[in-house]
Formats: C-alpha cells, sequence, structure tokens
C-alpha cells in the first residue's frame, strides 16, 4: 500500500513535470531545427541578432555588477546591524519581485520619458551642453529596466546564508581590530562565495530573459533590442522561416537556463556540504 | 582595581538591563557573573566588551575610562559563546588572525602561535579547521585566540554552555588553572552555579539587573548577603513556619530559607546523637527520592515540610517512619537583607555531623 | 524583541561598515526604485478621481483586470495542488532522478519569459502537438483562457514546491508516525496532521504564485491571443498597448491598481510569515 501511494505520486509528478516543463523544452529545440542546421545558424548571424546579443550581454554584465555592489552592501547591512526601519527596508528590496516588469517600464518612463520631471531636466541639460544624452527608448533605458527587474537577486541569495551563520566571527574579527574589508575578505566572504555566484548566475539569467520592462523602454530593432524582443519580433512577423529563427535564437536562451540550472545544483551542493561542515 | 564598573545604568526601552552596577576587580582576578537568564549579567559584560554602550556610569580598565573606546581598543580577549571561531580558517589562522591585523611581525606570530599551541594542549592541530574539531578542542582554540594578542582582561560569555556534560567538568578546572596560569584578569558570565562556585575566585550575583553581591564562593554559600542570593545558591527552598521550629523565634523576618545540609534525621537509637536528643522533634517521613550517591527525604514536622539529604551508608529509613529532626541553621530575610539564624538550642552544644 | 533590536540602534556598532553599506543601499535603492516608483503615484495623482474612475472602469479594462485576476488564481490554485504533491515527492522519498526532477522545478525562474511564451504559443497551438492531442478532446488552448492559465501554471509552479519544501524537510516525520500509531489513517493524518503544519507556507507559495501571474506579461501574451471580445488580454498587456498609443494617465491609472493588488499579496504574505514564526517559535 505505502510503496504504491509513493509510485504513484511519483508518477503523477513526472507526468506533470514532463508535461509543463520538458516538452516545452524539447518543442523549442524542434522547432529551432525545423529548417535544418544550416538555417539554424544563419538565423544566429543575422545583423539584427547579433545586435540585440550585444544589447543583452551590455545589459546584462551592468545589472550584476550593480546588483553585487548593491546585494553585499544590503546584505551586509541587514544582517549585521539592527536599526529602525530595516523590516520596511527588507520589504522595499523584494518590491521587483512581486510588481510586472511591465510597471517597471512604465515607471522609467514616468521618470525619464517626455511625461516625466527627470526628462525635462535632461532635455535642459542636452540643450546647455549640446549634448544627447537619453534614457527611454535608448540603450541606458534597457540598462536600467534590466537593473531594476533583477534588483534582488543577489541580496536574496546571500541574506539567508548570513543569518544563518550569525554575526559573532565578525564581531570576533571587529574585537581584535580588523578592519571593514578584512571582515569581509577573509570571515565572511568564504561563507557567502557559493551563495553569492548563485545570485550573479540566477541575476544573469533573469537580466538576459527580461522581456516586459525593456519592451516598454526599447523600440528600435537592431539598436536597442535585446535577444527576448528580437525573438518577439520575429515570431510576430509571422512568416513560417522567421518564427523558426525565432526559435533558433530562443535555443541560445533555453541552454543559458539549462546550464543556470546546472549550476544552481551544484552550487547548492556546495553550499550543504559547506554547511555540513558545522 | 583592574576593572571597575561605576553607577553603571542601562536600559532597553522600558526594560531596565543594569541598575546601579558597582564592582570593581584586582588584576588577576578570575571572576564570575552569575545570574538566572534576564538577569543582566550578559549586559554588564557586553558593556565591558563595548559591545553594548551604558546609558550612564563609568567603566574604567587599568585605570582609563574606555566607555568611548572602540571595542577593538580596549585590550579585551573575548570568547563567545558559542566560540564564533573563524569557520574558513585553520587552528593556526584562527589563532594569528588578532595578531595579523595588527600588523606583528610574521616570525613573531608564529612564536605566539606555536607557545599558546602548547599552553592549550593544541600541538599538531594547527591545520586542522574548527569541524575537525571535538568541542573541547574548540574550546582551547577559542582561547588561545583570544589570549593572541596579550589582552589585559578576557571575558568569556558563557564558555561551557556548548560542551556536552561530561567534558565540562574537565574542562572547568583545566580553564580555571589555565588563567591563573597566564595570570591575566577574567570575567565569565554563567547560570550555573556550580559553575561559578568551582572555577572562579569571586562571584557577582546578579538579579533584575542589580548587583545582589560580591564576594568569594565560600562567603557567597555562607553568608548570603540578600534574600535573592540566599535562595539562588544551594538546594535552597523558601519555607513558612520556622518559629514552630524549636530553636527559632519569628523575629521582624518575612520568612526564611532553607538548605537540606541544614537539617538533620537520626533515629531514635542513635547514641551518635544522644546529647542534643532533647533539642530534636519528630517528624514522620512523607517522602524518599533516590538521588544517585544519596537519598532525599522529605519529612513533616509539625506541619512544616523539611528536605535533608541522606547518605546511603546510613540505616535505611521508610516512609512513614518516624525521626527525630534537629534544624542546625536557617537564613531569615526582611525586604533587604538574609541573616543567618543558628539554632538557640544547639549552643555551645557539641553536635555530631554527618 | 523589536524592543530590543529597535534599542540596539544606539548600542556601538562594533562591526565596521554600517554607514557605508547603508549609504550604497539607500542610494541605489532610491535610484532604481523608489523615486521612479513614486513618479508613478505622482503622475497618476494628478488624474482627477473622476478621471481615474473613468479610466479604469473602461470595459477593456475592467474585463482584463477579471482576467488577470481570475486566471492566476485558478492556475495559482492548480500549481498549490500540484506543487504539494511535487515538494512531498522530492522531500519524502528516494528516487532515480530525483535531483533532476528537483533541478527542473526552477526552470521557469531560468526561461525568459518570452521564450516561454512563443514555446507554449506554439506547442498549444493546432498546429502543435499538445494542441492537437488537446483538440481530440475538443478542447481549444491556444487564443483561450485555458492557454492563457497554462502558460500561468507553467510560470507559477516554482513558488509554490520552493515554499513548501522548506517546511516539509523541517518537519519531522515523527508527527505522521505518531498519528499512524495512534490509529489515524493516511488521509485523515495527512488532513489533520501534515496540512495544517503546510497550511501557512502553502498560503504563502499560492499567494506568490498569484502575485506573479497577475503580472505576468511574456509568457502569456502569446498564447492568450490578446483578443479583446474573447476577454484574452491581460493587465500588463493593456498596460503596453496604452503605453505604445501614449495614453500615459491610462496606462497609470491601470498600473495604480496593480501596484495596490501587489501591495495587497504582499502584505498578506508577509502576515502569514510572521504568522507562521510566533507560531513556530512557540514549539
Amino acid at each position: 500500500m505505502k510503496i504504491k501511494g509513493k509510485w504513484f505520486l511519483i508518477g503523477i509528478s513526472g507526468l506533470f513535470l514532463f508535461f509543463m516543463l520538458v516538452l516545452p523544452l524539447i518543442s523549442v529545440i524542434v522547432n529551432s531545427l525545423k529548417e535544418g542546421m544550416g538555417f539554424y545558424f544563419q538565423s544566429l548571424a543575422s545583423p539584427t541578432v547579433k545586435s540585440a546579443f550585444g544589447v543583452t550581454v551590455l545589459a546584462a554584465a551592468i545589472a550584476v555588477i550593480v546588483n553585487t555592489i548593491f546585494g553585499i552592501a544590503a546584505a551586509w547591512l541587514i544582517t549585521k546591524f539592527s536599526f529602525k526601519g530595516k523590516q520596511i527596508l527588507s520589504a522595499v528590496i523584494d518590491i521587483p519581485f512581486s510588481i510586472s516588469p511591465v510597471i517597471a517600464g512604465l515607471a522609467f518612463l514616468m521618470t525619464f520619458g517626455r511625461m516625466g520631471w527627470a526628462g525635462g531636466l535632461i532635455a535642459r541639460f542636452n540643450e546647455t551642453f549640446g549634448t544627447n544624452i537619453q534614457i527611454v527608448f535608448a540603450i541606458p533605458g534597457v540598462v536600467l529596466a534590466t537593473v531594476f527587474v533583477t534588483f534582488p537577486f543577489v541580496s536574496r541569495e546571500i541574506i539567508p546564508v548570513l543569518l544563518s551563520i550569525g554575526k559573532e566571527e565578525e564581531e570576533a574579527a571587529a574585537l581584535m581590530g580588523a578592519d571593514g574589508f578584512t571582515i569581509f575578505r577573509k570571515i565572511t566572504f568564504p561563507h557567502i562565495r557559493w551563495a553569492l555566484l548563485y545570485g550573479v548566475i540566477l541575476c544573469t539569467a533573469r537580466a538576459l530573459g527580461e522581456f516586459g520592462a525593456v519592451h516598454a523602454l526599447s523600440k528600435t530593432r537592431g539598436e536597442t533590442f535585446t535577444l527576448p524582443l528580437e525573438i518577439d519580433a520575429l515570431y510576430l512577423s509571422n512568416s513560417s522561416e522567421s518564427i523558426t529563427s525565432a526559435f533558433a535564437v530562443s535555443s541560445i536562451l533555453v541552454l543559458m537556463a539549462v546550464a543556470v540550472l546546472i549550476i544552481r545544483n551544484v552550487a547548492e551542493h556546495q553550499a550543504k556540504k559547506n554547511e555540513a561542515k558545522q | 582595581m583592574y576593572i571597575e564598573m561605576k553607577n553603571i545604568e542601562k536600559s532597553y526601552g522600558d526594560f531596565k538591563a543594569s541598575k546601579e552596577v558597582n564592582f570593581g576587580l584586582k588584576k588577576g582576578t578570575l571572576a564570575a557573573l552569575l545570574g538566572p537568564s534576564g538577569s543582566g549579567k550578559t549586559t554588564i559584560l557586553r558593556m565591558i566588551a563595548g559591545f553594548e554602550t551604558p546609558d550612564s556610569g563609568d567603566i574604567v580598565i587599568d585605570q582609563k575610562r574606555v566607555n568611548d573606546l572602540p571595542a577593538a581598543e580596549r585590550g579585551i580577549g573575548f570568547v563567545f559563546q558559542n566560540y564564533a571561531l573563524f569557520r574558513y580558517m585553520t587552528v593556526y589562522e584562527n589563532i594569528s588572525f588578532g595578531l595579523e591585523v595588527k600588523k606583528v611581525h610574521k616570525k613573531l606570530i608564529k612564536e605566539r602561535v606555536m607557545e599558546l599551541l602548547s599552553l592549550t594542549g593544541l600541538e599538531g592541530l594547527e591545520k586542522r579547521y574548527p569541524n575537525q574539531l571535538s568541542g573541547g578542542q574548540r574550546q582551547r582554540v577559542a582561547f588561545a585566540r583570544a589570549l593572541a594578542p596579550s589582552p589585559g582582561l578576557l571575558l568569556l560569555d558563557e564558555p561551557f554552555a556548548a560542551i556536552d556534560a561530561k567534558v565540562r567538568q574537565e574542562l572547568r578546572s583545566w580553564l580555571k588553572e589555565m588563567i591563573h596560569k597566564v595570570g591575566i584578569t577574567s570575567i565569565f558570565v554563567t547560570h550555573d552555579q556550580d559553575e561559578a562556585v568551582e572555577v572562579a575566585d569571586e562571584i557577582i550575583v546578579t538579579n533584575q539587573g542589580r548587583i545582589e553581591q560580591i564576594a568569594s564562593p565560600f562567603e557567597i554559600y555562607k553568608n548570603p548577603a540578600t534574600p535573592f542570593v540566599a535562595e539562588f545558591i544551594g538546594q535552597s527552598v523558601r519555607m513558612n513556619g520556622y518559629h514552630k521550629l524549636k530553636g527559632f523565634e519569628k523575629g521582624n523576618f518575612l520568612g526564611a530559607i532553607i538548605r537540606p545540609e541544614f537539617v538533620e534525621a537520626f533515629k531514635s537509637d542513635n547514641l551518635k546523637f544522644q546529647d542534643v536528643m532533647g533539642c530534636s522533634e519528630e517528624g514522620i517521613i512523607e517522602d524518599i527520592s533516590f538521588r544517585g550517591n544519596y537519598l532525599e527525604v522529605r519529612l513533616n514536622v509539625k506541619g512544616v515540610s523539611l528536605t535533608t539529604h541522606r547518605s546511603l551508608e546510613r540505616r535505611p529509613v521508610t516512609i512513614g517512619e518516624k525521626m527525630h529532626v534537629i534544624v542546625y541553621r536557617i537564613y531569615a530575610y526582611d525586604d533587604e537583607k538574609a541573616y543567618l539564624l543558628e539554632n538557640s538550642l544547639l549552643n555551645g552544644v557539641n553536635v555530631v555531623t554527618f | 524583541m523589536t524592543k530590543q533590536s529597535d534599542q540596539a540602534g544606539k548600542s556601538q556598532r562594533v562591526i565596521p561598515g554600517f554607514g557605508l553599506s547603508m549609504g550604497i543601499t539607500l542610494f541605489m535603492l532610491s535610484g532604481i526604485i523608489l523615486i521612479p516608483l513614486a513618479s508613478v503615484l505622482v503622475y497618476s495623482f494628478q488624474l482627477s478621481p473622476r478621471e481615474f474612475f473613468n479610466l479604469i472602469t473602461k470595459t477593456n479594462v475592467v474585463n482584463a483586470f477579471k482576467t488577470s485576476l481570475l486566471c492566476s488564481l485558478f492556475a495559482a490554485f492548480v500549481n498549490s495542488v500540484f506543487g504539494l504533491i511535487l515538494a512531498w515527492v522530492l522531500v519524502r522519498y528516494e528516487f532515480p532522478g530525483k535531483r533532476i526532477m528537483d533541478g527542473l522545478i526552477e526552470l521557469p525562474f531560468a526561461l525568459p519569459t518570452a521564450v516561454a511564451g512563443i514555446t507554449l504559443s506554439k506547442l498549444y497551438s493546432d498546429t502543435g502537438g499538445m494542441g492537437r492531442f488537446l483538440g481530440l478532446f475538443g478542447i481549444k488552448a491556444a487564443y483561450t483562457k485555458t492557454g492563457l492559465t497554462i502558460a500561468l501554471i507553467f510560470i507559477g509552479i516554482p513558488f509554490v514546491v520552493r515554499s513548501i519544501q522548506p517546511v516539509l524537510e523541517t518537519l519531522d516525520p515523527r508527527y505522521e508516525e505518531a498519528a499512524a500509531i495512534l490509529g489515524a489513517g493516511k488521509f485523515h493524518t495527512f488532513r489533520k496532521v501534515i496540512l495544517p503544519e503546510l497550511g501557512p507556507a502553502l498560503l504563502t507559495g499560492f499567494g506568490l504564485a498569484f502575485a506573479r501571474g497577475v503580472g505576468e506579461y511574456g509568457s502569456v501574451i502569446y498564447i492568450s491571443g490578446n483578443n479583446a471580445r474573447n476577454q484574452t488580454q491581460v493587465v500588463s498587456y493593456v498596460i503596453m498597448q496604452k503605453l505604445n498609443y501614449v495614453d500615459y494617465p491610462g496606462a497609470t491609472a491601470i498600473a495604480l491598481v496593480m501596484l495596490f493588488l501587489s501591495f495587497l499579496v504582499l502584505l498578506f504574505v508577509n502576515v502569514i510569515q510572521v504568522h507562521q514564526a510566533k507560531r513556530t517559535s512557540c514549539l
């Protein structure tokens, strides 16, 4: 009876995962190769895809750097000190998790766009100094939107780890006169390296794949489009060839997603091993 | 005085963690801060270390007021409750860390670490990581690490809490011996009176943010100054109706505290107690519990419940048996103080005790 | 506890870096999250209450809200059931391929939403594998609410599983054994002993999956067809549409309602978590 129940539940789980997750994954690959390998590589080499690839990588790289700095600072602040408003601060960091990415796009439009207060400032700045700084519908907007949606990723990975190890090691080191940088490098960093790595990877994955927020802020194909926007454009142009191209580009992102999952698995495994150390 | 606390006050919101804390310790003293949880002992330790700042009052270490000095500059070694060993560093790296941040010469660091390793009996373990050590070894590393920069004062927060009961005993005497060998002024926090009595030269008893008494373990045990100390130390119980017992008068006291060793119960044919048979009164055994190496016997004497310990070497007793009972002394107390009351009938009588 | 942590702010900070980390955190948080969101608020407050009301009560807007909320609710419900089973299987059983299964759960987190969107849309279209299969039963998935819900199930499943898993891991099997020894049947044990323990985590997962579903854009817009008449437009799509027509007042008004909704869900999840923390600390 017990055994039967077990395999019944495993069966249900397996079927659910297969139909909901695995089948779509396979379908991407199958669709991308519909017109043959030659077409596949040709799709990837088109100028708009190349441009989109560049923009995507740039946005992701900046998002990773910004969010790593922020993530470490915020995690340090939240786990090592007590201060008023800590709960609120930690809730605010999570905002990007819970709101629609389209709203993030909207928020930047309302800030830096023609309607936004900062938009006016930038326009005046450009007039006075003869510069041509543009935020929305330009690369900076794409970068900002990407940073916004990935904002909490690094800090959310580090905070639980730091909470679970407590702050006594850092206190002990500080008591011996070590400065902040030394404490972080020698005491804290070894504890969080796997979480940090995983946070960075998750942040990268999300940054490479962000769609809604960027969609609102990027309108020029071949210039400010990211890979997901390029996929959207290819898919919606509705010829069977361009749809296959869309899947070809998607397959790159799928490979990346699978790589992220594998690295996560390894990172988690390592973290658990370290945890078992004490 | 090497360390002095003068009129320290500290509160967290409405909660008063320290009230009029005043004490001083001579150089080389090993003191215990003893009290129940929430009595403010850890707050005192953390204030000395510089983890907390008192609301008012002065902390003086080695003639210098240190209130505004950062923790790192107070010359303090701190052993954390769970030792807080650096988990990603070897034993050697742990011990040398405090010297390295002080930019001490590599060769001197090595000498000092080796010296501490041999002092604490950790030779050969320097390449191990904390997770490869036993609880006792971890404590030794924590101790060595705290001592490495040669601090003037060593603070230990519940140093035995993380250790199995079996090894604890051994480590207590080890730590006491070590601290005396090094000669460093030390304060440790504990809620375990046995630990305080066994290890410390001086015990500082705290209760509700106040210091109740500072004295040697012997003094604390023999002459508790306040009702709290009298009740907290030993297997003390509050009792009512002490004046019903022979040899004690009501006086202006609020009540009394008694310990099992203050009560003697013997059989009527016991010749050793012939002299004091007249001072004794009748008690009936209500309950007997076996406590390993002795019996705990509860007697009813004129409606007053008394407990005594009975050696297993003595003749067996049974529930309901009539015994002769003598109470040697009690601690009577009023609002503020505890007073030792001796049994007036026994004045000048030669009593044999077990 | 809160009292103590509030007050500890006054005490000396032994660990260095408070000012620096506070500075970086507040600076970046304001620049990237707070100021842009505040801009939305400021702009929406320029609308008169009447304008605002008119904007959000337009038929297509109301329909979009209905669609988003209902489909997300249904998807979150389906995910709660399967999420519970998945979490149970992953925590309680050993079987080959378990680690792969565990890793796979997170695929929707890692896969770009647009990719998920076009893939599901293709798969469930009349010519796609699943579409044809469902067609045999007379079910049309693509460009209907069914398809939309399938996409929401896809993106919501990890939230439920990952909320329940850690709680289930810490739940002592002895509870169940104790219940079994007392003669409780399997179903009874589950309902009376395990489910109450998992309740808060399940609700948290439900709330998170629901919130994600309501705001979802990339993975649903392809499969849903975005047809106003069939009521397959989701809220995010309507906002995007208004942005494209430079109808900023309309977009902002809807966004404000969305922000309010997600705030409510967050609050709900937080209350559950606080409640749970209290309960477990009593144990």
